[in-house]
């Protein structure tokens, strides 16, 4: 169990390290939604409704989300993929490795980037679009555990959804379709308000609607609880739907998991 | 002698495809042993079910005295695999990489000896990335043998190598088959084979065609040589008094005159020919 920690986080400080030194992959996944924050709170500009809230708050919850969802599920999927195409599952699946220690490394070092990205992103929408932070103690509680079980989940989701694509060439364009969709009928980028109610229906079967949902609660407060659909953040509904895709998650990863290319066993 | 891999009556079947039918081998603690066979014939499958990559159908077998279809990670350690095309961490640099290899094993050598033994110590900062393809492959044969292991399995080694490369490549195999390492090696290049192999097996169809030391391959220390001369030429089993009637035919020396026996590789081409 120690011994599987430690190389854990052994591999978790490797993963770390090649993420930043392939360029693409950081601007791909890491510096995607800064990028469109700083667009987005440049372009709109403006209170909401009469609400008090910017439109910069706004996308500042919901590029947290897509953000978080972009390093957990996103850069997991499409680097698995790879990893089962360039032989390097193969090669750690003929050492004594501890298996598990292959999926913490993956874990620690999504957490690690996906730290950094919502650290940037706040810095972001802080020091540029005026976004005020969060002062009680209930709603940074509320911050943590909304992107705990959002990234865990996603995560796992994104270890399961690497055995779809055939290799490492296709694993982009098969990984990023879903999530580029997702973030579209999230709330992301066009508000929910905007979209027919089966959209919404589909949207909410996934959880990057309800993680945003949650971030929304700590960045909006009280007086944006009015423009959601059902008046409300629902947070136990947030809670309850991301505990069943941790679940789900980590069903699909143990039940689909390959170390190899499909046809090769 | 003791047996490092003994199997019997190994089957494999894809589909409808008989990858691998009945075959038998016993491989011995330290011998360099190598198989030969045509794509297709079952030397990936059968090799694979060896390194516990694969599950078998039918048969017996013992790698280290362990059935490899149920692989431990004590097990592993003991069993080095050197894969045939691997291009992974290529932003990594050999001694990190190799480093962090050593961390999975209980009795791991000395990274940078390691890297020392491979020949590449002054490639140890540079990326993965950035070696060429003989220097790749020794990165991988580093991360084969970080672990101390007692049997090293390598897959066509030396495939795109220049020459140069691939005779600094043989010496590095011998070293470690002079530490005692028994190595298990498939390759497509007879002359590999002749040079490093104690034994070799070939496979053809899924079964073992022919084995034995190569120079008695096949019957190849037996087998009729062909003497060529400036006015003809002859296969006989009695070379050496053709060329006594020849040297008295033309009085003294022989014009043109060769002698050559089979080559391994002209043995090879008949045993899968005959298997087809």
């Amino acid at each position: 169990m120690t011994a599987t920690l430690n190389i854990g986080l052994a591999r978790a400080s490797l993963e770390t390290k090649l993420f930043f030194r392939q360029r693409d992959a950081v601007i791909f996944t890491f510096s995607f939604p800064i990028i469109l924050l700083v667009l987005f709170g440049s372009i709109f500009e403006g209170d909401l409704e009469g609400t008090g809230i910017t439109v910069a708050q706004l996308y500042s919850a919901g590029l947290i989300g897509a953000g978080v969802m972009g390093v957990a599920f996103q850069n997991l999927a499409i680097g698995i993929a790879i990893d089962r195409d360039d032989g390097t599952l193969k090669r750690l699946a003929g050492t004594p490795m501890p298996r598990a220690a292959y999926f913490v490394g993956k874990l620690v070092s999504s957490l690690v980037l996906a730290a950094i990205e919502v650290a940037l992103l706040l810095a972001v929408a802080v020091f540029l679009f005026g976004l005020e932070l969060p002062t009680d103690v209930t709603r940074w509680v509320t911050l943590v555990w909304v992107l705990t079980l959002g990234l865990a989940g996603a995560a796992l989701l994104g270890i399961a959804v690497s055995n779809l694509p055939r290799n490492a060439k296709s694993a982009s364009a098969v990984v990023s379709m879903p999530y580029v969709l997702l973030q579209f009928i999230s709330g992301v980028y066009i508000p929910f308000t905007e979209l027919p109610s089966w959209l919404n229906d589909v949207a909410a079967i996934f959880p990057l609607k309800w993680m945003c949902q949650g971030l929304r609660s700590v960045f909006l407060g009280d007086a944006g609880a009015a423009l959601e659909l059902t008046g409300s953040y629902e947070l136990p509904k947030v809670a309850l739907v991301l505990g069943l895709w941790l679940v789900g998650g980590l069903v699909l990863c143990l039940t689909t998991f390959r170390w190899t290319n499909r046809g090769e066993s | 002698m003791t047996t490092a891999i003994h199997v019997r009556g190994l089957t494999k079947r894809y589909g409808e495809v008989q990858a691998v039918g009945g075959l038998d081998l016993d491989i011995h603690t330290g011998e360099v042993f190598a198989i030969l066979g045509p794509n297709g014939a079952g030397k990936s499958t059968t090799v694979e079910i060896l390194e516990g990559y694969r599950k078998r159908d039918a048969g017996e077998v013992s790698v280290l005295g362990v059935d490899p279809g149920q692989a431990t990670s004590a097990w592993r350690a003991r069993v080095g695999i050197v894969l045939q095309t691997a291009n992974d961490a290529a932003e990594l640099t050999v001694r990190e990489t190799v480093r962090h290899f050593a961390r999975y094993y209980p009795h791991s050598k000395d990274p940078d000896e390691v890297i020392a033994k491979v020949g590449l110590t002054d490639k140890a900062g540079a990326r993965i990335r950035q070696l060429s393809g003989g220097q790749r492959r020794r990165v991988d044969v580093a991360l084969g043998i970080v672990g101390r292991p007692e049997l090293v399995f390598l897959d066509e080694p030396t495939t795109g190598f220049d020459p140069e490369a691939r005779r600094q490549f043989w010496d590095l195999i011998r070293s470690l088959a002079a530490e005692g390492t028994t190595i298990v090696l498939t390759t497509h290049y007879l002359d590999e084979a002749e040079a490093l192999a104690d034994r070799v097996a070939v496979i053809a169809k899924g079964r073992i065609v022919a084995e034995g030391t190569p120079q008695t391959l096949g019957g190849r220390a037996t087998a009729s040589a062909r003497v060529t001369w400036a006015d003809g030429y002859a296969e006989t089993d009695t070379p050496t008094a053709l060329v006594r009637t020849l040297a008295d035919k033309y009085d003294g020396e022989i014009p043109g005159l060769q002698i050559v026996r089979p080559s391994l590789e002209d043995i090879y081409l008949d045993l899968i020919g005959d298997a087809q």
